[in-house]
This record gives structure tokens, sequence and C-alpha cells, in this order.
């Protein structure tokens, strides 16, 4: 049973008091009558022993995908929709409430499984960041970050310069063509097609690239 | 018969770029040479060139013609040149995938050497060796050395230069004449002689290495490997062209830097091609001049590599403007044709006699004029100033003037004093520092103005001509003070 958006923000704060400033236990007595703590109660998150919070183990796990949701979404805001960082903590507040379980860990792959929110805090791992060390990096990045000679499709191209964007296509470089980055350094060169490009890390950065995964 | 292709875009079914095209092509009532269907597609790609060609000619119906590029790119949730790409893309893939099978197969040795031009670890040592192979031994030492030797000493001084001299003074009594055709600095005795013996197979074997380099496909990887250095100072690896082209004659290349797409790169590349860059001829009479002192050749190269990259860094900082974009298409390396190089090398040959020889032609006779009022006389006298500053004998003066009208008279007046042994190795590098920075020989001036614009040139020309003598009299003063000989 899902718990209310307040509770979940409780959880999230112990958490990150807890594992983060490693301390045991929080002095929560101002919240006492707070229906969310009864509610967490409730649902066997917390005890409270002489005023002092505590964390159960199954509040723990919840708690802590709390803190991924919530940073994972900050990540979304500032990667994908282009917030100011400022903004984000409100807006990412508000939208962590609704990536449960199983849609968090596509943002996350989508994202690339980051390891830090925009604000440079850790984001805890999730079922879908271990499956991804096993196998291989994002699925989804731009072509100034994928490997030498690792084939790849061009995925889209985003870049604000409408210039930029007229080369790209007047090179080739289309959503759903294979494409292979022959060399990174001190240009970026890649074969699309029967042709062979070289251009410089701008334009590199604004094709977006999936990578092919056996 | 067969039709020619069309490919079908598709598109939103409310709104397709077909009807857009339809419609925009019911409005277009004047001929471009080009079908109405391209016309179409290129508005609605927002080809600016178009747009505004259609703008003049259809004054009647343009508000109706805008009206419905405007609907159509509603129509679609990403720029409508981009839909076109994307469907054109499709229907080449439909085809090339009936038509078309490959083969893998060993990677070629092509493939290879691609791979080292373009690795900056084997890329800068093969740019050393394509330069010192091809401009030190075969355009200096070959071309400068022997060839002109053979052309100059033998051809023109041993035959022509004294059966002209002898002719002119039986016909023609006025020595003012005489000195016009057969002086020291008459148009056969300088000015064709330099024409013919001394610039000519300097450029002739430039533009032959250039074209070799050219259709090798040499160049794209050069400019990749050179990109990232050359944003440093405003310019993109694009710019490598006019800059190699610069080291054959900079005149050809600053027209040249048309080709790059800002105005900001076009006017950094011209300022350096001003200052910095010296052309072939120049090259071939400074590397002889310099010949025997290797710490000289690799002080003056380095003290005009430092300012070209300080001045580059320089004038990207004070520029304003956008941040230059590299691409490129870098094709397979190939064997260049001998015929395409023949008539590349014929071509530009012929270009560079016919907008130079005239020029050359027009110093001499300015010279002329010059020395026989007396006029520079007294602008000689000007110079010795300055050129006693950075260290040079008075004689030195005269090359400096005359280099302003050919920069290679500079550096050939400098080989004369120097074969007189009137200079020493300090001297020499100063000198030959001062030549290559000094003001572009007359046609790059007037080059600059015709692609620059006169304000531009001029500013260019007086900093060219007060940095060219600061960084001599600095190159000096240190060398003095350190007591170096070389």
């Amino acid at each position: 049973m899902p718990i209310t958006d307040r509770a979940e923000e409780i959880l999230e704060s112990l958490w990150i008091e807890c594992a983060e400033h490693a301390k045991d236990q929080c002095d929560t007595s101002l919240l006492r009558d707070d229906d969310a703590i009864k509610e967490l109660i409730s649902h066997g998150y917390l005890k409270i022993h002489n005023h002092a919070v505590r964390l159960t183990q199954k509040g723990e796990k919840e708690a802590r995908s709390c803190v991924r949701r919530h940073r994972l979404a900050e990540r979304l805001f500032v990667d994908v929709f282009d917030c100011k960082k400022k903004m984000v903590h409100d807006k990412s507040c508000r939208f962590e409430h609704l990536l449960h379980e199983g849609l968090d860990e596509s943002i996350c792959t989508i994202l690339g499984h980051p390891k830090e929110c925009p604000h440079g805090r850790s984001i805890p791992e999730g079922n879908c960041c271990r499956e991804a060390k096993k196998t291989a990096g994002k699925v989804i990045m731009p072509l100034s970050e994928l490997e030498v000679r690792k084939k790849a499709v061009v995925s889209y191209l985003h870049t604000k310069n409408r210039e930029a964007l007229k080369r790209l296509l007047a090179m080739g470089v289309l959503p759903t063509m294979d494409i292979v980055l022959n060399q990174n350094f001190p240009s970026y060169v890649f074969q699309i097609g029967e042709s062979q490009f070289a251009i410089d890390k701008e334009l590199a950065s604004a094709i977006f690239v999936r990578v092919n995964q056996r | 018969m067969e039709q020619p292709l069309k490919t079908e875009y598709r598109g939103p079914v409310e709104y397709s770029v077909e009807i857009a095209l339809e419609k925009i092509g019911n409005l277009l009532t004047q001929s471009y040479g080009l079908s109405k269907r391209t016309i179409g597609l290129l508005l609605l790609q927002d080809d600016r060139e178009i747009a505004e060609l259609v703008g003049k000619k259809e004054l009647d119906h343009l508000a109706q013609i805008e009206e419905i590029i405007r609907d159509a790119k509603i129509h679609y949730s990403y720029p409508v040149e981009y839909e076109i790409a994307m469907e054109r893309q499709e229907e080449v893939r439909r085809i090339a995938s009936r038509v078309v099978r490959k083969k893998r197969g060993k990677e070629p040795f092509a493939e290879t050497l691609s791979r080292l031009t373009m690795n900056p670890v084997t890329g800068i040592p093969i740019l050393f060796l394509v330069l010192y192979v091809g401009l030190y031994k075969f355009v200096g030492a070959f071309g400068a050395g022997t060839v002109v030797n053979f052309l100059e000493g033998t051809v023109f001084e041993g035959h022509i230069n004294p059966y002209v001299i002898k002719i002119v003074s039986l016909i023609i009594p006025w020595n003012a004449i005489r000195e016009l055709i057969a002086g020291q600095y008459g148009l056969v005795t300088l000015g064709v002689r330099y024409a013919v013996a001394l610039i000519l197979p300097i450029v002739t074997l430039f533009f032959i290495v250039f074209a070799v380099i050219e259709d090798s496909g040499y160049l794209p990887r050069l400019a990749m490997l050179i990109d990232r250095s050359f944003k440093k100072i405003g310019l993109s690896g694009r710019a490598v062209i006019p800059m190699v082209l610069g080291l054959g004659c900079a005149t050809m290349a600053t027209m040249v830097t048309r080709t790059l797409p800002t105005k900001r790169e076009r006017l950094i590349s011209t300022m350096l091609l001003s200052l910095a860059v010296p052309c072939s001829a120049q090259l071939g009479v400074i590397l002889a001049l310099l010949e025997g002192r290797p710490h000289a050749v690799l002080l003056w190269g380095g003290v005009i590599g430092l300012v070209f990259l300080f001045i580059g860094y320089l004038t990207a900082k004070i520029l304003p403007g956008e941040r230059p974009s590299f691409y490129m298409e870098v094709p397979p390396l190939r064997m260049p044709q001998l015929y395409n190089i023949i008539v590349k090398t014929y071509g530009r040959v012929k270009w560079y006699f016919k907008e130079i020889m005239p020029l050359f032609l027009l110093a001499s006779v300015i010279i002329w004029i010059g020395q026989i009022t007396r006029t520079f006389d007294l602008v000689i006298a000007l110079l010795r100033a300055p050129v006693s500053w950075i260290g040079l004998p008075d004689e030195a003066a005269p090359i400096f003037l005359f280099g302003f009208f050919r920069r290679d008279y500079g550096a050939a007046g400098l080989f004369d004093l120097n074969k007189a042994g009137a200079l020493s190795g300090v001297q020499l590098v100063v000198a030959s520092i001062a030549l290559t920075l000094f003001l572009p020989c007359i046609a790059q001036f007037l080059m600059n103005i015709k692609e620059r614009g006169l304000k531009t040139a001029l500013g260019i020309t007086f900093f060219v001509l007060f940095f060219s003598f600061t960084v001599a009299f600095a190159v000096n003063f240190v060398l003095g003070n350190l007591g170096v000989t070389l």
C-alpha cells in the first residue's frame, strides 16, 4: 500500500540523517503527533524509542528507494528538461512521488544510471544499475561519449543551433542510421553509411546514439 | 523514356509536404531554371538564397507563399528540413538495399595509412615528414636551390641580362630609359628575371606539392588533427587549407579564405596570412639564406610560430563572435592522378602569372620612378632608423622598402647582401624574422582590400608594420644581451 507524499519526505530526511550523516537515531519530538509519523509506524517503517526515531529494516529499504527516486527526478529535470538547478529541488519533490517501482528503473536506464544528483549527492543504486554494470554503460548517450569502434544507432539529434542541425542533416546523420565512432581525439571521426566525417565536440554532443546490445 | 526519380513526401496525414509543394507550385509564375517542385522544397527548407530570390520575383504572391510555408511548418514537430531528410534517407535505403551488396574483406593499406595520419601520435610526425619532404626538400632545396640557381645564374645573369643590357645601351640613348629596362631594378633585369627565374619555379613546385596533398585526401585529415589547436586562435580545422596554401602564395590564400563560413574566421585568417605565414618565395629565399645554420632556422621558425599563435589567440579574444564549428568529410586516401595534378598546377600557375606578373612589372616601374625622382632615397632614409634599431646595417633599408613591392624582393635583396658577406648570423635571423612578418607584398595588400575592405586592410597593414619591427627589435635585443652567435 502506497504511503502519503509527506510520509515519503520524512522517510527521505531520516535516511539522509542516518545513512549519510551516520547517526543511528533522530530526535523527532516535534513531529510526535504528526499523522505521517503515525502512518509510517503503522506500516512498520519506524520505531519510536524514548523520543528517538529509528528506521526499521523495512523502513530503511523504502527510505533509500525514496531518496533514489528524488535524486533521479532531479537528474531528469536537469539533463532532459533543461531546468535551472535552483528550481529543480522543488519540482522533483512533487515528481518523485510518481516514480514508483519499475518506472524509476526505466528513467534510470535512459539517463544512463547516473551516480550523482545535480547537487553532487550520490544516488543510491537500483537493481537496474547493478545489472547495467555487468553488461554495458549507458543506453543512450551523445556521440562524444561513445566508445571508439563500438557500433551504435543514431537515436535523435539535439541542438538549439539550427545551423548545426542543418550541417548534421547534410552529412546524413539521421535517426536509425548505423554509426561507428572511429576516433575521439583530437577530433571526433565517425563512419556513417559509406562516408567518414570529422567533427568537433560541440557537434558530436548534439548526436545522441543508442548502443547496440546483444 | 525513363522518368526522373521523384520522392513522395508523406508527413502528417492532414498536411503533407506534397500539398504545400502543389500549392506553392501554383503560385510561382516566374522561371528560375529549376523545377517548381525544387523551388518549393528549398523554400520549405528555409533556404535563404532561394527565399530572397522568390521574394524579389514573386511580389504578388509572396504573402500567400509565406503563409503556406508557415502552415506547413506548424504541422511538423521537427524542422521541415529534418523531416524531408528523413524521408529521403528512407528512399535511399530502399533503393540501395535492392541493388547494393557489400563484401567484407581485409583492411586495405589505404585504411591503415588513413588511421595513422589521423592518430596524433603518428599523425604529427607524418605532418612534419610531409612538410620536410614536400616543402623543405622539394620546394626549398630543389626549387629555390637547384632550379633557381640554374635559371637565375646561368640563364639570366649568364645569357639574357648581358645581352639585353648590350642591346639597350646600343639602341637607347637616354640613360633613364636604359635604367627602366635594363638597370639594377629594370623591367627585364629585375621584373622579368624575378618573375621567371625566381618565383616561377618556386611557385610551380609548391603548387605541384599542394595538388598532390590535395588529391590524396590528406588535407581533411590534417584539418581534423589541428582543429583543437586552431579553435584556440578562433579558427576551425577548415582554415588549415588557406594556411597551407599561404605557404605557397599568401595572396591566393587570402582569396581562398572566402571558403571559411564566418566573417570572424575570414578576418582572423587574413590577419595571420598577412603577418605570420611566409609565402613559398620568401620561404625559399629565407631557407637558402639560413642554410648551414640549423639553430638559426629553428629560432626563426620558433619565433614565427609563436607570433602566429599569440596574435591568433589575441585576435580571437578581441573579436566578438561565435566559436567556429568544425565539420568536414574525410574521404578515403587516394593515389593522386598525374594528369589531374598537371592540369591543376597549370591552372594555378597560369592564374598566378596573369594576376601577379603585371604587378611585378608595375613594381619595377614604381621602383624606377621612385629612384629617378629620389622619393625612394627619402623613404629609405626614413627607414634607416628602425632598421638600425633592429641591429641591421644601413644597406638593409632598401630591402624593406622593396619588400613591400614583392615580399620576396626583400628576401632576395637580403640574399644578395649576405652573399657580399655583410651580415652575421644573428643579423640574418633578425632580418629574416622582420621580413617574414613585415608588410605583405603589394599584391596581397590589394587582395586584402578586395576581400576585407579598405579600412580593415589598412588597419592590418599598419599593425603588421609596427609589429614586425617590434618583434625583430625584441629578438635582436635578447640575442644581443645573451651574447648568442648563430
